[in-house]
């Protein structure tokens, strides 16, 4: 059971005081997209073994929506961020080329 | 015979006798003894029979790995199957029962199956039972039930209490041997907090039978004893070790006594920031034929049973080993004055200084020999002599009545290894040890589980002391709390216990004949032998994962603690590749069983899931509410009345609040307010329709999708003011709906400036319902409420009864309707005055029953019922409802894609039987033909369906191929019992199409 922070209150808590959100960073395709964007926006995931960026909420605490750079494989959590982004912010970026160099995850490195 | 003798035993109290029985018996033991021991006290040797074959079983080992010596503790709701009889201590009173017999342990039926063993080899469920296939519903699926499972389920409800404990420690140390003794000290040293878990019910381990080490451990746990930042814990099992250093730990309360006050069990909980596992050593079998008669065992049990218990096994004792370590065994029966008639070891060059002392004591010890055979079939007659190096000739008999076998030590790796500690196999010991360079890692990606002790491979007393106090010290500095190196005091110096290495031997003897090798068991639990393992190797099941799942080799509570190296090995020569490559299988948690009482702790029965009720509960429960779940709430399902049944109270709400006048607590609808300047522009995007054009003091109806384009909500919303909007919501969906909206504006619109409240507990929501509704409205002090001053889908605020109230007038009844909102807390007094005020009409308060009756026969869907995920708002004829002015909204896109567009969706109608009985719930309309599995082809479902007693017939809706195209044709729906009835596609609304009711 994972231990996370939550960026926004500060507290660290139980994986169950938390609730999984899937995969970051994916655009939102609304009417005018074409089908290959609207079913990648919907159904396309990422599944590494390895560096993932995934949202989380922390439901049981100050209800915000949040984002880990965490790897799948060793449960190593290289950070957390707010939710309002885009993409990752740089410095993490950097701590994870530092932890595993060569990684790769959709347009990053 | 196994018996008790005369003096000694460390743990046993002679002056507290206690009795107990076993299988309608009554025995005697002591206080201190375990089950199993007391049992060999009384020369019960044979203490179950096995799984498959139900071959006589005794006890093999002493602690937590023992395969055979499994029984039902307990009667009636204090009844447990599968209790370790070498871990159940015995108490005054305590009743036990083997398993795995019938009709009685002695003489059993079902040994017939060691007789057809030829025909349940490896994976045999796989192969004997597929033809002819019919035979599998009658003959095959009973037997096999019938045989299945390891001993008898409980039948009645627990008699006991469980709990839960959550508990913060900065050092974790799993097992209170010597090494997890050492470690805990140290830990502490510097003052991080220490938690010391032992399973068993004493400390020490293996240390005062085997290295005279009673005082270091006593002088240990005195120390660890006075330190108020420690906590230990006796009859604790470290149960598992999960992500990020959390740990379950399994205490058992009250198993060892008469008394049962207080809990049973104990889950703690545990978040570590380092653990230390220092759980010992487990020792292995030799794999010879006839190696699970009663009375073969393992040498360190023959040690522990004497030492602690003061019982011997058997009189004659053959000791048969690859290691030194056996020999500890043949003197310490010889000093007790029992008889050892060989030593029989299958090194070459046999042991070293132990060896040396066992033949001064006169004991005959025979180098380069082998068990051909263990003779005897309830109890041990004898072994067959042979040269390790045979196929197995029998060169002389040797009579005995025990065995006891080592075939070296396995670390307890199992808790390293749940959480991703990996191993590397040490060739010279013939054992996997945890690799200390690739520990589990935590959230900082470092290893937060360290092994210590025989738990990772090391075994000379000293030595274990000096690693598990640096194992101990390296945890506490870890967690900031550095301390000092402890003065630790090693145990007198012994003969060496490992002078001479241990050498592999899988297989006994080492080219022994097919005819031993089908007698030679590897994992008693499972009846797996060693022929089954070369079977499912020789068949291509070559990865230990599946040849474990094809033998069962390793399955259940032995979980590979008896059985995993010996089968690995046997796998590894099956298949010509050494071990290393071979692997093991994967250590899961727990440890040992947990009870499922713990697992569950207080959550049962009323504290289970919290209860949400609304504040009008107590009102319901008073007036003969007949209470369903919706969501975590209750709602009165109807009000059922002296001589009435849940259907005919329903058919009496309705015909009243038709009639006159009906009262729905309504408080359960969810009540989000999303407030702000952006507030218009988000609505817009949550619902299908339109809501930024509505104005202040009106209502409409909504719907929302979900952004895959299905329906996943509805309800009426109401705009306060301008800038605040109050979106009425399912009774089960105010949580989740609340959550999608807060989900959209945090992380997508995040710019947009809106607030959203869940307020579902903040009113109480009265629906007042019927023709008579607006003059109750106006008793209660409502003015200028009258047709067109008081529009539908609008709403007041009024004073009623003297309370503030918003009244809104919607209708989900076709009635006159004024659903009333007030502060939680006013609701009683708003509800009684409703009641005293509509008394002249017949007022009564209805149930969701008669309100979903009534919605049904308005056409009114009803999510969960018309919908179930995967059905879109056009599906159901709502196209209405859905803005075609939008740019977008969330689900809009997907609404496009090519299967949400298509034509021949089944869509939304009214469905009427013929002879207007009440149609089957999800009942399917049956099309011509029959699908690629046989079954029949289907064009339909019903989702609603009621009694109407307005129209005194049955009434329906369901999804229908082409349904609106279709108004007037007639469908077969299939029914339970067979056959089908037959029912008329018609328009939805079935009451008061015009709406008249509530247009006045």
């Amino acid at each position: 059971m994972l231990i996370l922070t939550c960026p926004c209150c500060g507290v660290s808590g139980e994986e169950t005081e938390f609730h999984g959100g899937g995969e970051a960073h994916l655009t939102r395709e609304g009417p005018g997209a074409d089908d290959a964007a609207l079913e990648g926006y919907l159904f396309h995931r990422e599944n590494p073994r390895g560096v993932h960026f995934e949202r989380w909420r922390h439901v049981y605490g100050c209800g915000k929506w949040f984002h880990a750079a965490r790897d799948t494989a060793t449960l190593e959590v290289f950070g957390v961020y707010p939710a309002q982004t885009t993409s990752p912010p740089e410095d993490l970026l950097a701590v994870i080329r530092e932890k595993r160099p060569g990684w790769t995850w959709r347009g990053l490195s | 015979m196994s018996t008790r003798l005369t003096k000694g035993g460390r743990r046993i109290d002679r002056s507290q006798p206690v009795t107990f029985r076993f299988n309608g018996r009554t025995l005697r033991g002591y206080r201190g003894d375990t089950l199993a021991s007391a049992l060999l006290a009384n020369d019960q040797m044979m203490m179950g029979r096995s799984f498959k074959y139900h071959r006589p079983r005794g006890v093999v080992a002493s602690g937590a790995e023992e395969p055979n010596a499994l029984m039902g503790i307990g009667q009636g709701g204090r009844f447990e199957p599968n209790q370790r009889a070498t871990q159940q201590e015995v108490f005054e009173g305590l009743e036990a029962e083997s398993q795995n017999h019938w009709p009685s342990l002695a003489f059993d039926v079902g040994e017939v199956n060691a007789a057809l063993s030829r025909f349940l080899p490896a994976g045999f469920y796989y192969k004997t039972f597929l033809w002819p296939r019919a035979f599998w519903k009658h003959v095959y699926e009973p037997v096999i039930r019938q045989s299945a499972g390891l001993g008898k389920a409980p039948k009645d409800r627990d008699a006991d209490t469980y709990e839960h404990y959550y508990h913060f420690t900065d050092v974790l140390v799993i097992g209170g041997g010597l090494a997890g003794l050492a470690a805990a000290r140290a830990a502490a040293s510097g003052g991080a907090r220490v938690t010391l878990l032992e399973q068993s019910a004493h400390w020490g381990g293996r240390a005062p039978t085997d290295d005279d080490a009673t005082d270091q451990v006593e002088a240990l746990v005195a120390d660890l004893s006075k330190m108020d930042h420690v906590t230990m814990r006796l009859r604790c099992m470290g149960a598992g070790v999960y992500d990020h250093g959390y740990v379950l730990g399994y205490e058992r309360l009250t198993d060892h006594l008469a008394d049962k006050t207080g809990p049973r069990h104990r889950l703690w909980r545990i978040r570590a920031a380092q653990i230390i596992t220092a759980t010992g050593a487990i020792e292995r079998p030799l794999s010879f034929a006839g190696n699970d008669v009663p009375g073969v065992t393992l040498a360190s049990a023959v040690r522990d049973y004497l030492a602690d218990y003061c019982v011997s096994v058997g009189d004659r004792t053959v000791v048969v080993t690859n290691n030194d370590d056996a020999y500890l065994t043949a003197l310490a029966l010889d000093r007790a004055g029992l008889s050892v008639p060989a030593i029989i070891d299958a090194r070459q060059e046999g042991g070293g200084d132990l060896a040396e002392a066992a033949r001064a004591r006169g004991i005959r010890v025979l180098t380069g020999h082998a068990v051909a055979k263990v003779t005897g079939r309830t109890r041990v007659t004898g072994v067959k002599l042979a040269r390790q190096t045979g196929e197995g000739a029998v060169i002389e008999d040797i009579a005995c009545d025990a065995v006891a076998m080592s075939g070296g030590w396995s670390p307890v790796v199992h808790l390293w290894s749940h959480c991703g500690g990996k191993l590397n196999w040490d060739d010279a010991e013939a054992m996997f040890r945890p690799d200390a360079t690739r520990p589990p890692t935590g959230a900082d990606g470092e290893g937060f589980v360290t092994c210590a002790g025989a738990a990772d491979g090391v075994f000379a007393p000293g030595e274990i002391l000096q690693a598990g106090a640096a194992a101990g010290l390296r945890a506490a500095g870890a967690t900031g709390h550095p301390g000092q190196m402890p003065d630790l005091a090693g145990p007198s110096e012994r003969p060496l216990r490992r002078a001479n290495p241990l050498e592999p031997v899988w297989l006994m003897p080492a080219s022994a004949t097919r005819a031993l090798r089908a007698k030679t068991w590897l994992d008693y639990q499972n009846d797996v032998k060693v022929t089954d393992v070369q079977l499912a190797a020789q068949e291509g099941f070559e990865s230990v994962e599946h040849a474990k799942r094809y033998t069962t080799l390793g399955m259940a509570t032995d979980q590979g603690k008896l059985s995993n190296i010996n089968g690995l090995a046997i796998l590894s020569g099956a298949l010509d590749t050494p071990i290393p490559q071979v692997g093991t299988t994967t250590f899961r948690p727990p440890f040992t069983p947990i009870s499922m009482g713990a697992i569950a702790g207080e959550a049962r029965a009323e504290t289970f899931q919290p209860l949400r009720r609304s504040p009008l509960h107590d009102w319901h429960a008073a007036h003969g509410a007949d209470f369903e779940p919706v969501g975590a709430w209750r709602r009165p399902y109807a009000y059922v009345r002296p001589g009435e049944d849940r259907h005919s109270a329903t058919a009496r709400e309705i015909t009243q609040t038709r009639a006159a006048l009906g009262l729905l607590d309504a408080s359960t609808l969810g009540k989000i307010i999303v407030k702000g300047p952006d507030a218009g522009r988000f609505m817009d995007m949550l619902y299908t329709n339109m809501m930024s054009t509505l104005k202040p003091g009106r209502c409409r109806y909504g719907l929302m999708c979900s952004e895959n384009g299905f329906l996943m909500d509805d309800g009426v919303v109401a705009r306060w003011d301008e800038e605040t909007f109050l979106c009425h919501t399912t009774t089960g969906g105010a949580d989740r709906i609340h959550a999608h909206m807060e989900e959209w504006l945090q992380t997508e619109w995040w710019d947009w400036k809106v607030w959203t409240v869940n307020a579902t507990e903040q009113y109480a929501q009265i629906a007042v319902v019927g023709p008579k509704a607006r003059i109750v409205l106006e008793k209660l002090g409502a003015e200028g409420v009258e047709g067109e001053a008081f529009p539908f889908m609008s709403f007041q605020n009024h004073r009623l009864a003297g309370i503030d109230s918003r009244v809104y007038r919607i209708s989900f009844s076709g009635e006159l309707s004024y659903e009333i909102a007030v502060p939680a807390g006013q609701g009683l007094a708003l509800w009684q005055a409703l009641l005293d005020a509509g008394a002249e009409f017949g007022v009564m308060p209805y149930g969701t029953e008669a309100l979903h009756v009534m919605r049904a026969e308005k056409g009114f869907i009803m999510i969960g019922d018309e919908t179930d995920g995967t059905i879109i708002p056009q599906d159901l004829g709502l196209d209405w409802a859905i803005s075609k002015k939008k740019d977008d909204y969330i689900g809009k896109r997907a609404q496009q894609r090519e299967d949400m567009a298509r034509s021949d969706r089944w869509k939304l109608v009214g469905l009427k039987t013929l002879d207007g009985s009440v149609l089957p719930e999800g009942a399917y309309a049956v099309a011509p033909g029959h699908n690629a599995n046989g079954q029949r082809n289907v064009q339909g479902r019903v989702t609603s369906t009621y009694h109407s007693p307005t129209l005194e017939r049955g009434i329906a809706m369901g999804l229908v191929l082409n349904g609106p195209n279709r108004m007037g044709e007639t469908v077969e729906f299939d029914t339970l019992e067979g056959g089908t009835v037959p029912a008329r596609i018609v328009d939805p609304v079935v009451f008061d199409k015009a709406g008249e009711k509530q247009n006045v």
